[in-house]
This record gives C-alpha cells, sequence and structure tokens, in this order.
C-alpha cells in the first residue's frame, strides 16, 4: 500500500484520537458503569437512557448540540475561553470530547454488564476475607471484569476509528489536526480519487474485520463467579 | 461469648433475636428455611445490616447505636453455601486471598492443608474442583485468614449426599483439631446431632431454644424431618464392655443399654441415636422370648398422627431425656394408649454416633 504522507498523517491522527478516547473512557466511565451495576437509585433509568443516546441519534444532532455547548456561547465555550484556552470546535481537544460522547455507550455498557454479571457472594466472600471495599474492586471486581474491559477498550477504540459525521461537525477538517482517516477518505472521494479511496478504505475494512475477529475470538467469556 | 440482640426487616420477613452464643465448640443455628438462621448469621458477620441491634463478642462491640463494624474489619472466617471460590484465582491463592490481607498469621496451614486433604488441589483451577473439594478449600481459605470464629452458612446444603458423606469426617476432625468457635447453620438434624455443642433453634424469625446440644436436641420437635427419619438423641456413659458378643454397656441416668461394641474407654461420653422406627411399645416389661436386648420403662406424654395410619409417640425416661417411639395407629389403640401411661420401649436398634 502506497500511502500518501496526509494519508498517514491521517492515520496517526485516528490512531491518536481513538487512543485517548478510549483511555479517557475506560478511566471516566468505570465509574458510570460500576454505579449502574449496583444503584437501586430512581434515576438509574435517565442515566442508562443517556449513556445510550449515542447509539440512536444521527452524529448531526450529536454534532450540532456538541458545536452549540462548545461554541463561544455555550456554556462550555464560555468556560474554555474564560479559562483562556478559546473555543473547542474545529480543535483536536474538541474532537476528542466530540469521540468520548459519542463512544460512551460501548465502553459503558460492555462494562456494566460484565459487574453486573459478578456473584455478590465473591464480594461478600472478600469482605469476610479482610479485603475492605477499594480492595475488593480492584482484586475481585476487576478481575472478573476483565472480558468487559477488553471488550469495552476494544469497541470504543474501534467506534472511535470509525466515526464520521461528529468529526465532521465539530473537528471540520483540518490537516494535522483534525482530519482523521474518515474525513480523508471523504475528501478523496469528493474529489473523484477513487484509487486512493480505496487505498485507505481497505485499511479501514480490514482493521476492523481484524479488531472484532480477535476479540470474539479469543475474549474468555466467564460464566458467573461461583 | 457472643452477645446479640436484633432486629431485622424485611419485605415478608422479621428476624427478632436475641441470644448468648458461647465462643467454644460447636454452635448449631438451626431451623427450617426461612426461620432466619443464615441471616442472623450474616448479621453477625456484618453482611446484613440489622435495623435496630447490638452485637458484642467478648464485650467487645461490633454493633451498636453509634457502631457498625464493616465485615472486613471483623475476625471472622465464613463459608457460604456454594463455597464462592475466585473464580480467577487458582487453589492456593485463593486460600493465600486471606492470609495476605490478615494481619495475625494462620498458623498450622500445612497441617490444615492436611487436615481437609487439599494438598493435591493446591495448583488446580476452582472450575475443575467436585463440590466438595469446593467446600474443603472454602474452609482452608476462612481458616487461612486466621480467624477468632469460624462461621459456616449450611455447609452441605448444596451437596450430594455422598459428598455430604465425605465432607462430615473433616468437619468432625476440624472440630477435634481446633480451638475455635464454630458458628454451623443447618437445617438438617443429622448434621446438628453429629456436630452441635449447642444448639440454637429457630422459628420464624424467633429464637426458640438455645441451650446444650445433648439437653436441646431430645426435646426438638422435628417437623422438618422426614418422617422415616426421625430419631432422638441421647447422652449416654459407656459402663463396660464385652469382647465375648462384642457389645457394650451404656448408662442414661439410671438406664442401662447394650448397644454394639464402641471403641471407646469405659467412662466416656457417647450420642446415641434412636430411631424412631426402631422403637416398640409393650405393656409388658418381660420379653424374654424376643431378640431384643434393650427394653426402657417410659412414660407417655406425647401423641401425634403424623401420616395417615402412622402414630409419633413421645416418651419420657423419668424426668429426662425424650425418646420418640413411631407406631401404627391401629398399635396406638389396641395399647389404648394415653397421656401419662406408664410403657415399655423396647429398642431395636442404637446406634452410636462418632
Amino acid at each position: 500500500m502506497n500511502f500518501s504522507p496526509s494519508d498517514w498523517s491521517a492515520i496517526r491522527l485516528t490512531l491518536e484520537l481513538a487512543t485517548l478516547a478510549t483511555a479517557l473512557l475506560i478511566l471516566l466511565g468505570t465509574p458510570v458503569a460500576w454505579w449502574l451495576a449496583h444503584t437501586r437509585s430512581r434515576i438509574k433509568p435517565v442515566v442508562v437512557s443517556l449513556v445510550a443516546m449515542p447509539l440512536v441519534l444521527p452524529p448531526s444532532v450529536i454534532g450540532f448540540y456538541l458545536l452549540v455547548f462548545m461554541g463561544p456561547n455555550g456554556p462550555l465555550g464560555q468556560l474554555t475561553q474564560s479559562l483562556g484556552i478559546g473555543t473547542l470546535p474545529f480543535t483536536f481537544g474538541g474532537l476528542l470530547i466530540a469521540s468520548c460522547i459519542y463512544s460512551t455507550p460501548f465502553v459503558i455498557q460492555p462494562l456494566q454488564n460484565a459487574f453486573e454479571a459478578i456473584d455478590d457472594r465473591m464480594y461478600e466472600a472478600a469482605a469476610t476475607l479482610r479485603a475492605g471495599p477499594l480492595d475488593r474492586f480492584f482484586n475481585v471486581a476487576v478481575p472478573l471484569a476483565k472480558p468487559g474491559f477488553l471488550t469495552a477498550a476494544v469497541l470504543g477504540f474501534a467506534h472511535t476509528v470509525g466515526e464520521f459525521g461528529v468529526v465532521l461537525m465539530i473537528g471540520g477538517n483540518i490537516p494535522d489536526k483534525t482530519r482523521v482517516v474518515s474525513v480523508q477518505i471523504y475528501d478523496y472521494v469528493e474529489a473523484l480519487e477513487y484509487s486512493e479511496a480505496h487505498r485507505l478504505a481497505m485499511l479501514m475494512l480490514i482493521f476492523s474485520f481484524i479488531v472484532l475477529f480477535l476479540l470474539y475470538t479469543f475474549n474468555p467469556t466467564r460464566k458467573k463467579g461461583g | 461469648m457472643i452477645e446479640a440482640d436484633l432486629t431485622l426487616t424485611l419485605p415478608g420477613f422479621e428476624l427478632e433475636a436475641r441470644l448468648e452464643l458461647p465462643l467454644h465448640g460447636v454452635t448449631a443455628l438451626f431451623g427450617p428455611s426461612g426461620s432466619g438462621k443464615s441471616t442472623l448469621l450474616r448479621c453477625i458477620a456484618g453482611l446484613a445490616r440489622p435495623q435496630r441491634g447490638r452485637i458484642t463478642v467478648n464485650d467487645v462491640v461490633w454493633q451498636d447505636e453509634k457502631t457498625f463494624v464493616p465485615p472486613h474489619q471483623r475476625p471472622i472466617g465464613m463459608v457460604f453455601q456454594d463455597a464462592a471460590l475466585f473464580p480467577h484465582l487458582n487453589v492456593q491463592q485463593n486460600l493465600d486471598f486471606g492470609a495476605k490481607r490478615s494481619k495475625t498469621k494462620a498458623s498450622g496451614t500445612d497441617n490444615l492443608i492436611e487436615l481437609l486433604g487439599i494438598a493435591h488441589l493446591l495448583t488446580r483451577r476452582t472450575d475443575t474442583l467436585s463440590g466438595g473439594e469446593k467446600q474443603r478449600v472454602a474452609i482452608a481459605r476462612a481458616l487461612f485468614s486466621a480467624p477468632q470464629m469460624l462461621l459456616l452458612d449450611e455447609p452441605l446444603a448444596a451437596l450430594d449426599a455422598q459428598r455430604k458423606s465425605e465432607l462430615l469426617p473433616y468437619l468432625d476432625a476440624l472440630h477435634q483439631e481446633l480451638d475455635l468457635p464454630v458458628l454451623y447453620v443447618s437445617h438438617a438434624p443429622e448434621e446438628v446431632a453429629r456436630l452441635a455443642d449447642h444448639i440454637v433453634q429457630l422459628s420464624n424469625g424467633r429464637v426458640v431454644r438455645s441451650g446444650a446440644a445433648m439437653e436441646i436436641f431430645p426435646y426438638l420437635q422435628l417437623p422438618f424431618t422426614q418422617e422415616e427419619g426421625i430419631f432422638t438423641l441421647l447422652p449416654a456413659t459407656i459402663e463396660l464392655h464385652d469382647s465375648y458378643d462384642h457389645l457394650t454397656q451404656v448408662s442414661i441416668g439410671a438406664h442401662r443399654l447394650w448397644v454394639r461394641y464402641i471403641d471407646k474407654p469405659v467412662g466416656s461420653a457417647v450420642r446415641l441415636r434412636l430411631l424412631a422406627r426402631d422403637i416398640s411399645l409393650s405393656l409388658d416389661p418381660g420379653a424374654r422370648e424376643s431378640s431384643i436386648l434393650n427394653t426402657l420403662r417410659t412414660e407417655v406424654v406425647g401423641m401425634e398422627e403424623t401420616a395417615p395410619g402412622r402414630t409419633l409417640v413421645k416418651l419420657a425416661l423419668d424426668d429426662g431425656p425424650l425418646l420418640m417411639s413411631r407406631i401404627t395407629t391401629r398399635s396406638a389403640r389396641s395399647l389404648q394408649l394415653r397421656l401419662g401411661q406408664e410403657i415399655y420401649a423396647q429398642i431395636k436398634g442404637v446406634a452410636p454416633l462418632e
């Protein structure tokens, strides 16, 4: 495959974005998933619905509201301006936030499912063996939810790599800053450069297949602990 | 001593227990399902939190109005019905889980592995173990954390009869070898008869009886036992051995019984198990022309038709322990049995426990 420098730049940017977004989502999504798995709060359905929204909303809707939210007159925009960062749309930072929101369900749902599948007996047994709450989380919950973490990371990463609509609305199409692979492909098609588009499109196709294939082949699904 | 006084209300169930438990030997929390025995154990472990209550152990407060010591800070070891081994750890790592976190190191852990017969399992994954092996590992894991008391929540209930009888000798051995108080939740009279030194009987969330096993057991009414298996337990002392006929004579108060040879010195205490179906009744003490070796004079203190055509007769030995005899209702009628009547119990079979 013969990639141009701008292709390489788009690939690098895509990987950076997906890696950061996945890391952020695992970090922030784990407590949310844990809370969802254990809460009996009445607002749980509200949170579950919010988390699942990106699954059904057109990316343009998410992109539009994020644009407003992060724009010069939006609440986040005013905050970032007062902090002297400027506004986030059409920056890598803005793209990262948008990616996180767009991929949220792909990370939180597998984690929540994994936490819910762990038998409470495991935590009770650990507690009677002198493990405190944090100890139980890191040494019982996390290892037992490992398949869930793997699924969450892979899906979050792959989904971020594959996003297009939100990127276009929030990131625009700035080389080296926000022009990711999916946008690059779009540009090639618009310019009727089909063979260039085909190179990158095939790369995405192969990448997606390999990632999902590895996930479904090697991720152990553990039966409920007992 | 454990002193507990607590109230726990769940939808459709209320546990209101007030009791004192000794901190030595095996104390059985005994009752049918739904009687609150497991919930009581979970309150003591700190896994369930009574709305109101006070729990002290040797005058250390585990719970009162202001205090609630969380389970990981209570010096207990607990074994669950389903073993609850960690599937992501192998047997040795399961054992180490509690050991690593315990401030005091358990002594004699090698001996324990020996005692529970799990030396050959240490490198195994937990999902490759049989039910009985899992329970033995779970018991060892609890003991590795050097607990001051061991809580067993129906450790045999999930096992089939074969596995049960495999595990019981290990529990016996622990009982003999370890100087550790054990709280044992069970609904099976055979387990309680075999293991318990003290019994707390629960029913509908209330403590019905509590006391030394030998005193309590004969008085337990056993509506939850299979009628076929109803038995009473009598404390007895070995008086003499007859090696010629391979028999041992034991005494129960002033009464003497011949039982099959028991390999224990004269003067030892034993528990005898008398199945109700092995005791028949006679108005006549004689019975010289009979294969029955043991006849006791008793008094009828209760009668109940437990199944169509079958009557369970409760008999008192002097003022002491109770016996139960299961006879046909026709026999009860033809003997004209009535409360307070004197009658001779012919004992066909007596099995020493242990």
